[in-house]
């Protein structure tokens, strides 16, 4: 990866199923080596061993990981990597905080293996669309070719061990990142996340002042790990997601049939302060590409389309911002230079539809 | 409302998180949020959780002698005592879960709903593993036929657990 150039993630094409509510699927798995401390306990030499244990393998697998960077976190400049944690490909955790902390990228940003974060290993795939199982195929594939180099802490009554006893067992965290204007907007989005909590599945929305969700965002995933088989979390994960989805869609069609009209006002709207706006704050940004997106979900605009709105989604964040622009920014800064890139990148689209 | 983090700043960031059926809200100020990436959808949702689990455990071990005697507990390997991964919520190496035993099952059950991992295996010790989860699964049933008296059921039962028992002891002395 060129450090100086912004690339696409696999995710953020905005294809796969159910694209039109689910952003995203993400997979990441815990692993930890046996006989080395996790590393908040680990030594300066122990947390090499790690890094030298995962590359060994990983070399050993020349063709598998043929595809592969290595990033070490220490070579990486601070915006380097702030600029991966805004595309979901490592955590801030990783960014800030670990000791011989690296990740093995893959090209397509699809896969990430994070080395020496919380635990030894975490290994994760994100996909576009709904697409849990294909995310746990790429995540376990790569814990299997590990594997084949690597003795995994495991216990057989409490699976594979982790730091955090809230990981212990598949180790497996999986979520979705779903946009849900309707159901937000309609106000049977608290009712419906609340029942969730029944099912062992935790739910985060981005919120602002009062009680709205940022962006219409909401990711939801696993919180139980132990006790339940892989294919048992997946699945639930997937049935209670599919659910959402249903009522999400029945909530848009009752806005189309009561008030089309507005809504489509609104799209066009914030299609509008997109693309003329000067200043901008990144919720303000965030908010508006909601209106545009559930605009194009419901065919009230088109010549847009969702892999420009992703990528949208990422660039109106700091170190992405200042990624594009090539020089540091404050936040002042940072909301002028906002609408400067989001223009530039609607100007194709906002033109072909006035004509 | 004043940030729960810093105790300065107003808090206008509001974070609503449902763990294990619990509500818990958190009131931020935007650059405490910020510095708790909350606003970037972080990948660890449980910043709290390591402090929930703190009182959790703190509540379990307070009072008796025995008690503090568990709270002594310490991992050979990494030694981390029990007292310390209550206050930090993180295990210091895989050896701890052998060291603090019991005391860790209340926790994960209250986490997880279990204690038992059902999930995938890693290749090497496989077969023993799997062969285990079986025969478990097999002195369920038992105990289910016996239950319903069906005692021709049971008796093939028996004898299937016996016959992976033998096979289990003579795998483990090869090893
Ligand atoms: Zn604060
Ligand atoms: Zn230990």
């Amino acid at each position: 990866m060129k450090q100086d150039a912004f690339v696409l993630s696999r995710w953020m094409e905005g294809t796969g199923p159910e694209a039109d509510t689910v952003i995203s699927s993400r997979v990441r798995i815990a692993r930890n080596i046996e006989g080395i401390p996790f590393p908040y306990l680990a030594s300066d030499e122990q947390t090499a061993a790690v890094l030298a244990q995962v590359s060994q393998t990983a070399a050993a697998q020349k063709e598998a990981f043929d595809d592969f960077v290595y990033h070490r976190m220490a070579d990486l400049s601070h915006q380097a990597k702030q600029v991966l944690v805004e595309k979901h490909l490592i955590s801030p955790f990783l960014a800030k905080e670990s000791h011989n902390g690296g990740v093995l990228l893959r090209r397509d940003e699809a896969v990430s293996i994070l080395i020496n974060e919380e635990d030894h290993l975490r290994i994760q795939a994100i996909l576009p669309g709904l697409q849990l199982e294909e995310a746990w195929q790429e995540a376990n594939r790569y814990d299997d070719l590990l594997e084949t180099g690597i003795n995994y802490a495991f216990d057989e009554r409490y699976g594979y061990l982790t730091a955090c006893p809230t990981n212990v067992g598949t180790g497996l965290r999986a979520s979705v990142m779903l946009h849900l204007p309707a159901l937000i907007m309609t106000k049977q989005v608290n009712r419906l996340l609340g029942a969730l909590s029944q099912v062992g599945l935790a739910v985060r929305g981005l919120y602002g002042e009062g009680t709205e969700i940022i962006g219409n965002l909401v990711q939801v995933s696993n919180q139980i790990t132990l006790g339940l088989t892989e294919e048992e979390i997946l699945r639930n994960l997937y049935g209670v997601t599919r659910q959402i989805i249903e009522q999400e869609q029945q909530a848009r069609q009752a806005l189309l049939n009561d008030s089309r009209q507005r809504i489509t006002d609104r799209s066009w709207r914030a299609l509008g302060l997109l693309h003329y706006a000067r200043i901008m704050s990144s919720q303000e940004a965030m908010q508006l590409l909601s209106d545009v997106r559930l605009g194009y979900d419901l065919g009230l605009i088109d010549n847009i389309d969702r892999k420009l709105l992703n990528e949208l989604l990422v660039i109106i964040r700091p170190a992405t911002l200042q990624l594009l622009a090539g020089k540091e920014l404050g936040a002042e800064d940072r909301d002028l230079e906002r609408p400067l890139q989001i223009k530039k990148r609607l100007n194709r689209y906002v033109d072909k539809t006035e004509s | 409302m004043i940030c729960q983090e810093c105790g300065q700043e107003q808090a206008n960031v509001f974070i609503t998180k449902i763990i294990n059926g619990k509500k818990i809200e958190l009131h931020l100020c935007e650059r405490c949020a910020r510095e708790k990436e909350e606003l970037e959808f972080s990948f660890q949702p449980q910043f709290t959780l390591h402090n929930l689990f703190g009182g959790l455990l703190h509540e379990n071990i307070r009072g008796s002698r025995d008690q503090i005697r568990i709270a002594k507990t310490q991992c050979p390997s990494c030694a981390l005592t029990f007292a310390q991964f209550s206050q930090i919520g993180r295990l210091g190496c895989s050896d701890c879960f052998a060291a603090f035993g019991d005391k860790l099952q209340p926790l994960l059950r209250r986490i997880h709903g279990s204690a038992r991992h059902t999930g995938k295996v890693p290749r090497r010790g496989q077969g023993a593993v799997l062969a285990k989860r079986e025969l478990e699964r097999l002195k369920e049933e038992l105990h289910r036929a016996v239950q319903k008296e069906e005692f021709e059921e049971a008796a093939r039962l028996r004898d299937q657990i016996r016959a992976m028992e033998k096979d289990l002891e003579q795998g483990g002395n090869e090893a």
